[in-house]
């Protein structure tokens, strides 16, 4: 497919003659310049964050990232904390939502029936297309009670003797906290993670599966033995993916982390993240002060990191198709 | 001899028990899994119908934002977020039109063409409230003021991705007999994509620029800092403007019963608006992956 255009768009200039040829450069330029304005505002995106935050970095040296410290009185900022916030919720978030999706498109590909997976495929899909900020008020209405009153005591109740996890669930239950969050953003990321994985499943040769069955292996076998194996980079991709969403989530972790800006083993004190700080204390930032550039700091940190992870999950995506 | 024949045979029951039985604990973890996948989708449609519906008035629908028991509604806001998801598509749909032609038509294989399909897709799945804080600096910050032109410009800068990938996926669908033909008349290349590939892909590209509005429609961190919100009606670009998804956050954590009332109206008309554009999407135009 892709060759055969390479070759009509090469040819195309010289079968058309002359009268248009004006028309096709211009039309050239001007798609060519459409690219060009997609390459700049990334590139803008990262070179303006980069500038903005500059005067973070210099006022507090390259150690800006690991001060433990967020305070407006004395001019004083660090990104440790919202850093910590971040990658936590994003952790906990990707612990929950692996096995979720795992077992979703597990269930889509291989034990529902073509017309059930379609309709609960569907539902899943929708779910991915439900605003984050819908996600936000669901955790705020409705899982910060619910943590507050059952599902924290209960854990604390569980695991407040046992050596490794007791600081994990030490502090009081008020609902909010950094494990809210997680699980927040796991649900918001499960379906993407599942979309991923379903394809990922799905462009795999039947022939395969097919061959194991008639091996006699059970489904768990094939999914195990030939199923992952086979696709192990996309579901790895897809998984990379959903944490670059997490990473960069703003409105449904807002809702629900409770926003201290704080670090510690406890998952139900509240904390905050690098978006989450930047949506609540930007409107109590004056242009041109320096917590307005230690935002933008923290901004271009952000979006450092998941340039990063979104880079990988795209070569691990593309690696398998080519 | 029959010891080691029962043996065998009981290693045999044994082996295959145990392998059915983590195919079964398997399949059960898979249902477990969709499960409640399903049920957090009927949680919160749920939660939105519960609470939202009895402040869905024509009330609600007509009156703008007012302070606490002014029993003001979310007419301006409704009107702010359509003028704004609709300027932002306006920008951003010749802009992906023309990077998802150039991509298909012009820049198969070439490093160029690589390097902008690699900036989309970070584009597509870049943190939206860092889209927020760039505009702010390009478009808020040099002109003192926050704008709806600049809310539109943050919306239009996460629409465009969509529909670049879109349309390039439904351009490499075109049959290359298709442009030829097209040539074989005496077309000119441009009028070749536009006349011919374009059209026959319609639907395609429509679903892509439908799903970004969907997409923009639901977004609120990089109002915050573009757009602000306001009270007040305002249809000028040049002014701070409501939208439906800021007005909710402003609305949600607001310790007034009438406003996390109006918040959960406009959660649901958000909510059900942006389902609506992805099942017309999904079973309007045919089924189409991808």
């Amino acid at each position: 497919m892709i060759p055969a255009t390479a070759e009509t768009t090469d040819a195309l200039p010289k079968i058309v003659n002359t009268p248009w040829w004006r028309g096709d450069r211009l039309f050239r330029l001007l798609v060519g310049g459409c690219a060009l304005l997609v390459l700049l505002a990334l590139g803008g995106l990262i070179v303006v964050m980069g500038f903005g935050g500059l005067r973070a970095f210099q006022a507090f040296g390259p150690g800006f990232i690991v001060r433990n410290i967020w305070n407006p009185v004395t001019d004083q900022y660090g990104a440790l904390a919202p850093l910590f916030g971040t990658l936590g919720s994003t952790l906990i978030a990707v612990i929950i939502a692996l096995p979720l999706a795992f077992g979703t498109a597990f269930w889509l590909t291989a034990i529902a029936s073509s017309a059930v997976a379609e309709g609960v495929g569907t539902a899943v899909q929708l779910l991915a297309a439900v605003p984050s900020i819908i996600f936000g008020m669901w955790g705020f209405f409705v899982i910060v009670p619910l943590m507050a009153q059952h599902v924290q005591p209960a854990l604390r109740h569980w695991f407040n003797h046992t050596a490794g996890v007791r600081w994990l669930v030490h502090g009081a239950p008020f609902g909010y906290g950094l494990l809210t969050g997680g699980l927040v953003l796991a649900v918001m990321i499960t379906p993407f993670m599942t979309a991923v994985m379903r394809d990922t499943f799905s462009v795999m040769p039947p022939m395969l599966r097919e061959s194991a069955y008639g091996l006699g292996a059970t489904r768990w076998e094939v999914m195990q033995q030939v199923v992952v194996p086979w696709s192990r980079n996309g579901m790895v991709g897809g998984v990379v993916l959903g944490m670059g969403r997490a990473l960069g989530e703003t409105m449904a972790v807002t809702f629900v982390i409770g926003n201290a800006n704080s670090i510690g083993w406890s998952l139900f004190a509240p904390r905050n993240t690098v978006a989450s700080l930047v949506a609540l204390e930007f409107p109590e930032s004056p242009a041109g002060s320096l917590k307005l550039a230690s935002l933008l700091a923290l901004g271009f940190i952000l979006m450092l990191i998941s340039f990063a992870t979104l880079a990988a999950a795209r070569w691990l995506l593309r690696s398998r198709q080519a | 001899m029959t010891a080691r024949g029962s043996t065998v045979g009981w290693q045999k029951t044994s082996r295959a028990t145990r392998r059915r039985v983590v195919d079964l604990s398997a399949t059960a973890f898979g249902w477990v899994a969709t499960a409640i996948l399903v049920l957090v989708l009927g949680s919160i449609l749920w939660t939105l119908l519960r609470n939202g519906l009895e402040g869905l008035s024509t009330a609600a629908l007509l009156r703008p934002m007012g302070p606490p028991g002014s029993h003001g509604g979310l007419a301006n806001a409704i009107v702010g977020s359509l003028v704004q998801t609709f300027v932002a598509l306006l920008i951003a749909t010749p802009i992906g039109l023309g990077c998802g032609i150039y991509l298909a038509e012009f820049g198969n294989q070439s490093r160029f063409a690589a390097i902008v399909r690699f900036v989309a897709d970070i584009l597509l799945s870049a943190p939206s409230i860092l889209v927020g804080l760039f505009v702010y600096l390009l478009l808020v910050a040099p002109f003192g003021h926050f704008s709806g032109i600049a809310g539109s410009v943050a919306l239009a800068i996460l629409a465009v991705p969509i529909i670049i990938r879109t349309t390039e996926d439904m351009l490499n669908l075109v049959p290359t007999s298709m442009r030829e033909a097209g040539a074989a008349l005496g077309a000119a290349h441009w009028r070749v994509v536009i006349f011919l590939c374009l059209r026959s892909v319609r639907p395609g590209v429509l679903t892509g620029i439908l799903l970004a509005l969907a997409r923009v429609s639901g977004e609120t961190a990089p109002l915050l800092f573009t757009s602000l919100g306001d009270q007040n009606w305002s249809l000028s670009l040049n002014r701070p403007m409501a939208s439906l998804p800021v007005a909710i956050y402003q609305y949600a954590g607001a310790s007034y019963s009438d406003w996390v009332a109006l918040a959960w109206t406009g959660a649901l008309i958000v909510t059900f608006g942006v389902l609506a554009i992805n099942i017309l999407v999904r079973f309007g135009f045919g089924r189409r992956k991808g």
